[in-house]
């Protein structure tokens, strides 16, 4: 047996690769709950592909079959429900790790230098996740479905001089119809999954080669030599990491600690995925949208029509400015701002910790500002809501003007040079 | 893990949002267990929906094995349209005719209770009342205008609005108390009531006929999670005892 | 294998008591039996979807043959389980005919399960006037043709009706048995079927034992 591991391992470094990236691989033993989320992610990813494999084998990508299908599925194929649900249930899982994901780089301070790259590579998931869920949406062919599109795909005729046709472009009609079933369909189960995957592994390369932050912000690798033997760290490293640094006594190896550490986290979100997946799949119609089992009817539009949850708060950015074009622009320049954070950003210190009050504050109002906008994109317009969601973008786009004013000569907090016991 | 719990309800907001109405709604005594309700329930809405409503995602067969009904008592006293005890619920009416009697093709009822709700079914389908000006004679409280005739009504009766008079700020003015039917109909508005839980009971159940499975299989994934939490969290404690 | 060389350093690292490893063993492998557990009741679901659907199991339902119209020695198609199944009147000649050429016959006692038991012998049939087949060649799934009138002499001379596959010469008589030295290995399948009365088939399934 050894020899036939050997065998292989002198042809391909299967062993050496794993030992390197998810075994001694060195972790901050002060990484908190915080940071089970890039897991999770991984997690709910592996379960799209999986049940979306499985549901592409009955799915009818036509605009005559697709809403019979999905009943169909959930009807006549044994376990058809479970597989289905686990795909929806879990599209919205997607989006809620993976915003706790990004708060957490955030308030660590993860998108800071030398992890700037590694900020944009999640970013550009989060952008293809968010293409990937709307198209997904589409497919079921209800009336969110259809309208939905109708609504996003219009965004794009606010482009000055190009717009109008672009919209027909994408749509492959005049209006959106099977065409553009047929293609959201091609790309929501081949393109942008592989994008997706390609994306994550670009990601998980990058956080590889600069380290895991964590939540003191506090170097774990140390210059070759700076470190006595005693302050080395007594676990097995990899030595592609011992040969370039000194690893302090503050890591310990990936497996199994960070592992357990993980299958916890996963325990206790499965228990609530699985919750919501067998008992209230719908949410409450948030996770699936009341009307969305009515059939696409191009003659109807549904009363209200809301993007799902994971949207709402872009989406009520886009209805608050009162000019289309301007509103576009808004709601791509807020997803734009987080990709420039960390250049917004000026200061020298990663974690919230050790951070001023106001960055605190900055944070925990942002956070609290991208919440409310979610509630306020996710529910019928008021008028006392467009003035409501005025103030919302404001302060939305304030964050990141505060925080490029006050990071350039901010009182920090002095930063231990070790994880402080 | 407290604060685990916490930031997850915090991502999810408000769920309990319902697309607000002006209109009250009573609570449909839902209840997927009771199988005479469903029974009950089928053969209202066979007898009474099927003629304009499609239930068309739904077989007969597979109705029938969930509702504890034999194929051929099914078949018997169930089945008016298909030919098969394996045929989808389907209309006897034509999709054309369909459209132009009633303005719009009535829509198909399998999932109607998951696009509307099983109070508001409950509740519209006695919210009828008279109004000479409706093509059909009726109107309704809950769907104003709605381009559907009162096919209970032989059963509950003639429903009228009720007002009555009421001393208001030292004035007496007339208000709306509810629907009173005029007694001529061949239930009273107890069996009327039931019979529309009944049906929507069924409704409920068309909507999503895998629920009760789906919460049977649930709980015990779930006491199975909490099994492996514990052993997973021994273990982790195990290995991170001599890290803190 | 990596937990091991971890569980020994560990344990040298802190010089932890050595029920602490066994602790650790057990419930290393107690967790590793409940998540294996956990992997395969998922797996179910995954599994059991490829199961035929209710749609393909309405599809397959029996199927009810009115066999009053078929002429002598005419062959008619209907579909069963979305295969073809042919039902052919006998007339007594083609009857006559089938015990004068068992010697060239791969399998004439029908006795590979390729039958109901009640088909079992020579007609391989319930009624010896109506063979019941489902016409899908034992070789690689063609569907043969039916030469009848003297036809079939081409392919075996002495016998005017059979069946012939045309994608690879696979050659049957008119009880659906197979002659030798054809690629075919086995006669042609019999379905299951029951005859209601003398002129309604049901296709599918068998009458009860009484």
């Amino acid at each position: 047996m050894n020899a036939f591991l050997n065998w292989i391992e002198e042809r391909i470094p299967m062993m050496r690769v794993a030992n390197m990236h998810a075994i001694q691989y060195p972790a901050p033993r002060n990484m908190n709950f915080w940071y089970v989320f890039g897991f999770l992610a991984t997690i709910v990813l592996v379960n799209q592909i999986v049940t979306g494999i499985w549901l592409t084998m009955n799915f009818n990508p036509t605009a005559e079959g697709a809403f019979f299908s999905v009943e169909y599925i959930m009807r006549e194929i044994d376990f058809g429900w479970v597989i289905r649900y686990m795909h929806s249930t879990g599209a919205s899982a997607f989006f809620i790790v993976v915003y706790a994901h990004m708060f957490r780089g955030m308030i660590y301070g993860s998108y800071q230098k030398p992890r700037e790259l590694l900020w944009v590579f999640g970013m550009f998931i989060y952008l293809a996740l968010m293409a990937e869920a709307f198209m997904g949406y589409v497919l079921p062919w209800g009336q969110m479905s259809y309208w939905g599109a109708q609504v996003i795909v219009s965004l794009f005729s606010a482009i000055p001089v190009i717009g109008p046709d672009l919209v027909i472009w994408i749509q492959g009609d005049y209006v959106i119809s099977g065409a553009t079933l047929n293609r959201f369909f091609a790309l929501h189960v081949i393109a942008l999954p592989l994008v997706i995957v390609i994306l994550v592994f670009l990601h998980i390369i990058a956080l590889h080669e600069v380290g895991s932050n964590n939540p003191d912000g506090v170097a774990i690798k140390h210059k070759k030599g700076s470190l006595p033997e005693s302050e080395k760290t007594k676990y097995e490293i990899h030595e592609y990491y011992t040969s370039k640094y000194d690893i302090a006594d503050d890591v310990v190896p990936f497996f199994p600690h960070i592992v357990l550490k993980d299958l916890v986290a996963f325990c206790i979100f499965l228990f609530v995925f699985c919750y919501i997946m067998f008992f209230a799949p719908e949410m409450g119609g948030k996770f699936l949208e009341h009307p969305n089992f009515e059939i696409a009817n191009p003659l109807k539009t549904p009363e209200h029509i809301f993007p799902v949850w994971y949207f709402t708060p872009f989406y009520a950015i886009l209805k608050a400015v009162p000019d289309k074009l301007f509103g576009v622009i808004a709601m791509f320049g807020a997803i734009a701002a987080l990709f420039a954070l960390p250049w917004l950003d000026r200061g020298r210190v990663k974690s919230w910790r050790y951070r001023c009050g106001l960055h605190k504050v900055n944070l925990l109002l942002f956070a609290a500002v991208f919440v409310f906008l979610g509630y306020l994109g996710g529910t019928p317009q008021e008028n006392w809501k467009i003035i409501a969601s005025q103030v919302a973008t404001v302060l939305y786009f304030g964050f990141f003007v505060a925080l490029f004013l006050y990071s350039k000569n901010e009182r920090t907090k002095p930063v231990p040079a070790r994880i402080p016991k | 893990m407290r604060k685990l719990m916490l930031v997850l309800a915090f991502f999810i907001p408000g769920m309990a949002m319902a697309a607000g109405g002006a209109v009250h709604l009573d609570k449909a005594p839902v209840d997927l267990t009771d199988k005479a309700s469903l029974q009950r329930g089928a053969k209202v809405f066979m007898n009474y929906c099927l003629g304009c409503h499609a239930m068309q995602y739904q077989r007969y067969q597979r109705t029938f094995q969930d509702l504890g009904i034999s194929d051929e008592l099914g078949q018997q006293y169930l089945q008016f349209t298909g030919e098969k005890v394996t045929d989808y619920i389907t209309r006897s009416m034509p999709e054309e005719s369909a459209a132009t009697w009633f303005g719009a093709a009535p829509p198909d009822l399998t999932l109607v209770n998951r696009v509307r709700g099983s109070d508001w079914i409950y509740t519209y389908l006695r919210s009828f009342y008279v109004d000479e000006s409706r093509p059909f004679g009726v109107n309704n409280a809950v769907f104003k205008d709605v381009g559907m005739p009162h096919v209970l009504q032989p059963l509950q009766g003639t429903p009228r609005m009720a007002h009555e008079e009421v001393m208001v700020d030292g004035e007496m003015k007339s208000q709306f108390v509810g629907i009173k039917t005029d007694g001529d109909g061949a239930l009273t508005t107890e069996e009327y009531d039931q019979l529309v839980a009944d049906l929507v009971n069924f409704l409920a159940y068309s909507g999503e006929p895998f629920r009760l499975q789906s919460e049977n299989i649930g709980k015990w994934v779930l006491v199975f999670i909490v099994v492996l939490f514990f052993f997973v969290y021994l273990l982790k404690k195990e290995y991170w005892r001599e890290v803190h | 294998m990596s937990n091991v060389s971890v569980d020994a350093k560990d344990s040298a690292l802190n010089g932890s008591q050595p029920e602490s490893n066994n602790r650790r063993r057990f419930l290393t492998v107690a967790t590793s039996v409940v998540g294996a557990v956990g992997v395969v009741g998922a797996a179910v679901p995954f599994v059991t979807s490829w199961n035929p659907s209710a749609k393909a199991k309405a599809a397959g339902a029996d199927v009810e043959v009115d066999i009053s119209a078929i002429e002598p020695g005419q062959l008619i198609r209907v579909m069963w389980r979305s295969k073809p199944v042919w039902i052919v009147r006998r007339t007594p000649e083609i009857l006559e005919e089938l015990a004068a050429h068992e010697d060239s016959l791969r399998d004439p006692n029908s006795e590979a399960e390729q039958q109901p038991t009640f088909a079992k012998n020579r007609y391989r049939s319930l009624k010896e006037e109506y063979l019941i087949l489902v016409g899908i060649c034992t070789h690689l799934g063609c569907s043969p043709q039916y030469l009848k009138d003297g036809a079939f002499e081409e392919a075996v001379e002495g016998v005017p009706y059979g069946f012939f596959c045309p994608c690879h010469g696979s050659k049957f008589d008119m009880a659906g048995r197979v002659f030798q030295s054809v690629p075919a290995p086995l006669n042609l399948v019999v379905p299951p079927y029951q005859f209601v009365d003398d002129t309604t088939v049901i296709i599918g399934s068998e009458a009860e034992a009484v």
